[in-house]
């Protein structure tokens, strides 16, 4: 293979892994300050990219992203007060079971909101037919805006989890809510604030990426399956090495293509993850100390 | 008072309804419809759905068919063959249609094909597969131009620019996977050489690794065969990858939705398509623009997006049932089929019917022309 086909395969398995580490990233909050996994997280990247759509018809696009995500991240604290409060007393599972509808009610709002047309946003800089050369390669200027943003969350929230007293007392709900609350966290205040920075940094995700992939209603559960894959490949509730699973994630889908049809790349990332499970349960870089505390 | 808002413009909606629908008489004719509303090929069931629902009303104003009215029944199957086989059991058994229309796909068009074959319900399918009508079974009928002969038109243009190798990328579905088996089956008669054919995930959301494996290949053009937004993809990755090769795109591209989302990138793209689309720009002299600008502004007008040849599909279904009914002055299925058989030189979107008992689709190679995108716009290719 000519070098620069591998490195062309190289970025698209970046492009892959950042879209991947975005959406996962919004996972590894709510699981942080909660021990969930929220299934309706591909929904908030839905909701980002089609508010944003909608509204960069009548706003500057740096805007229209900002009020997108304000409107997404307000639902987020929404469906947690109003839905999953209710049920959080029934344990993990009850509440997983809870986002998992609660995903199949926002996609069948969005259809009736948008209808089943596809949208798109613009590209940040430049526009579709816009390529950047880099030694024999060629790929879209979005893919800076993707990789850069991602970077950019990840070193934030990592900081916030962290150095914050916020971020340290919302782990602390995670690890033991009777816990926390002897402590004087709140934790339901905590869980809300989760939700609502969750769900608006999977709207960022969602805008970001949406300029590449496109966004129609139902784009959220292939999002989430793929963010979902990620998050527990690298270990749930780690930045990080979100991120590093989705690079290597992506990378594996992409050099696949070269073997096997792209209709199967599913099939391998599935089977790796799989593999990785049975021999790690709690993903490449989780500690198995952690993972055994957990309740399922 | 809040009631009060309410009720006088409601009593006045009932009041000019009564006034100005035609009164009818006798029992409603049932028609059931089966389009995958929602779901993946919501971009083709949707308009379907849209259309007839409009078609069905505009009868019903005008005086329906035979005095009676018209009762259309729409299942959303989902494109899901599962669902399509377990509605159309229930509108022949439960809901005792006269004739479906629909399916919106050709995999649940081949799902229901003996259901209804056996049941002697008549058939008229919306989705493209030539197998569909071929072999021909009695009371099955379907109203787009079949994939061969898209395929055929697609390596008539390829000879006439000079392109001999080909790279063919398809959606892992039963429209990608049937053109894709019809690409291969017409190749060696054009002589065409495919370099390279791989099937895609319709749900794709970046092609670029794919097109990298097709460009590697050096082909001197892609053809994509989807129903998918990914087709807005193929044509932005290929020209992110800065690849020279033309891109061929099927008839699912003719929804102006994908060309605003491929934006600038799908400037140039090639696809044989019905002239629906573009009929606006043909002469007056062509017997078929009238009825179909009159569909593409009525739809329009009601639906405040732009018609696309799918929605044309419903249509055509909607008007040859209605034609072959009133000239069987009857319902029976029988008849009706008998009817179908019997029209000729009939006008719809997809060009000019002329079923007979051999011919199921009606349709000729000439119901087909190459277009192409110019400035955001289909045009015809030249």
């Amino acid at each position: 293979m000519p070098p620069e086909v591998v490195l062309q395969y190289l970025i698209s398995g970046l492009i892959y892994g950042s879209i991947y580490a975005a959406v996962a990233i919004g996972f590894n909050i709510i699981y942080n300050a909660t021990g969930i996994i929220n299934f309706a997280q591909g929904e908030f990247a839905m909701l980002g990219g089609m508010f944003a759509s909608s509204l960069s018809a009548r706003l500057p696009l740096a805007l229209a992203i900002a009020v997108a995500m304000v409107l997404t991240a307000l639902s987020g604290a929404v469906l947690e007060r109003v839905f999953l409060r209710r049920v959080a007393r029934g344990g993990v599972l009850k509440m997983i079971v809870t986002t998992i509808g609660l995903s199949i009610v926002i996609r069948e709002a969005a259809l009736l909101a948008w209808g089943e047309s596809v949208r798109t946003l613009p590209f940040f800089t430049g526009n579709e037919v816009s390529s950047v050369s880099f030694l024999g390669a060629n790929f879209s200027p979005q893919v800076f805006w993707v990789v850069g943003v991602t970077a950019l969350t990840v070193a934030a929230l990592t900081a916030f989890f962290r150095f914050t007293l916020m971020g340290k007392a919302m782990r602390g709900c995670s690890a033991s809510r009777e816990g926390a609350s002897l402590c004087g966290i709140d934790p339901d205040r905590m869980v809300t604030i989760a939700f609502t920075l969750s769900a608006g940094i999977g709207a960022v995700a969602g805008c970001v990426v949406a300029p590449l992939t496109q966004t129609h209603y139902a784009i959220g559960s292939g999002l989430a399956i793929k963010g979902f894959t990620v998050a527990a490949f690298g270990g749930l509730g780690n930045s990080v090495a979100a991120v590093v699973a989705g690079l290597f994630l992506g990378m594996l889908e992409s050099f696949s293509i070269v073997f096997v049809p792209e209709a199967y790349k599913d099939v391998v990332s599935i089977c790796v993850l799989l593999a990785v499970l049975f021999v790690k349960p709690s993903g490449l870089f989780g500690s198995r100390a952690a993972g055994a505390l957990k309740d399922y | 008072m809040r009631t009060d808002r309410i009720a006088k413009p409601a009593a006045f909606c009932a009041l000019a309804f009564f006034c100005f629908s035609p009164v009818f008489a006798a029992e409603a004719i049932k028609i059931g419809a089966i389009f995958g509303v929602t779901g993946p090929a919501a971009y083709l069931g949707a308009p379907e759905e849209r259309t007839a629902r409009m078609v069905v009303e505009e009868m019903n104003r005008s005086g329906g068919i035979l005095g009676r009215r018209i009762q259309l029944i729409v299942k959303d199957s989902g494109a899901s063959a599962e669902k399509a086989i377990s509605f159309a059991k229930q509108l022949i058994d439960e809901e005792e249609v006269v004739a479906i229309i629909g399916p919106t796909t050709s995999g649940e068009s081949m799902a229901i094909k003996d259901i209804c074959q056996k049941a002697g319900m008549p058939l008229i399918s919306c989705a493209s597969a030539e197998t569909i009508t071929t072999p021909v079974a009695k009371y099955v009928f379907k109203v787009p131009q079949k994939d061969n002969y898209v395929v055929e038109w697609m390596y008539r243009t390829m000879n006439k620019t000079g392109i001999s190798k080909i790279g063919v990328i398809a959606a892992n579905t039963g429209f990608g996977n049937g053109g894709k088996a019809q690409l291969e089956k017409y190749a060696a008669k054009y002589g065409i050489a495919i370099a390279i054919s791989e099937v895609y995930d319709a749900n794709a959301t970046d092609l670029s690794a794919l097109l990298t494996k097709v460009n590697a290949s050096g082909v001197q053009a892609v053809v994509n065969w989807s129903i998918e937004p990914a087709q807005s993809i193929v044509a932005k990755n290929m020209r992110q990858l800065k690849m020279t090769a033309q891109l061929f795109q099927s008839h699912g591209f003719a929804n102006i939705k994908y060309v605003e989302a491929a934006g600038e990138a799908a400037e140039g793209i090639i696809f044989p398509c019905g002239r629906l689309i573009v009929a606006d720009q043909l002469p007056d002299s062509n017997p078929q623009k009238k009825l179909m600008v009159k569909y593409n502004a009525d739809y329009k007008a009601m639906y405040k997006e732009d018609a696309s040849t799918f929605g044309g599909h419903a249509y055509d279904a909607l008007t040859i049932l209605k034609a072959a009914i009133e000239s069987a002055k009857s319902t029976d299925a029988d008849k009706i089929v008998k009817a179908i058989e019997g029209l000729k030189d009939f006008y719809g979107t997809a060009g000019v019917f002329s079923f007979s008992a051999e011919d199921h689709n009606g349709l000729q190679m000439d119901s087909i022309d190459m277009m192409t995108v110019r400035k955001g716009k289909f045009v015809f290719y030249q």
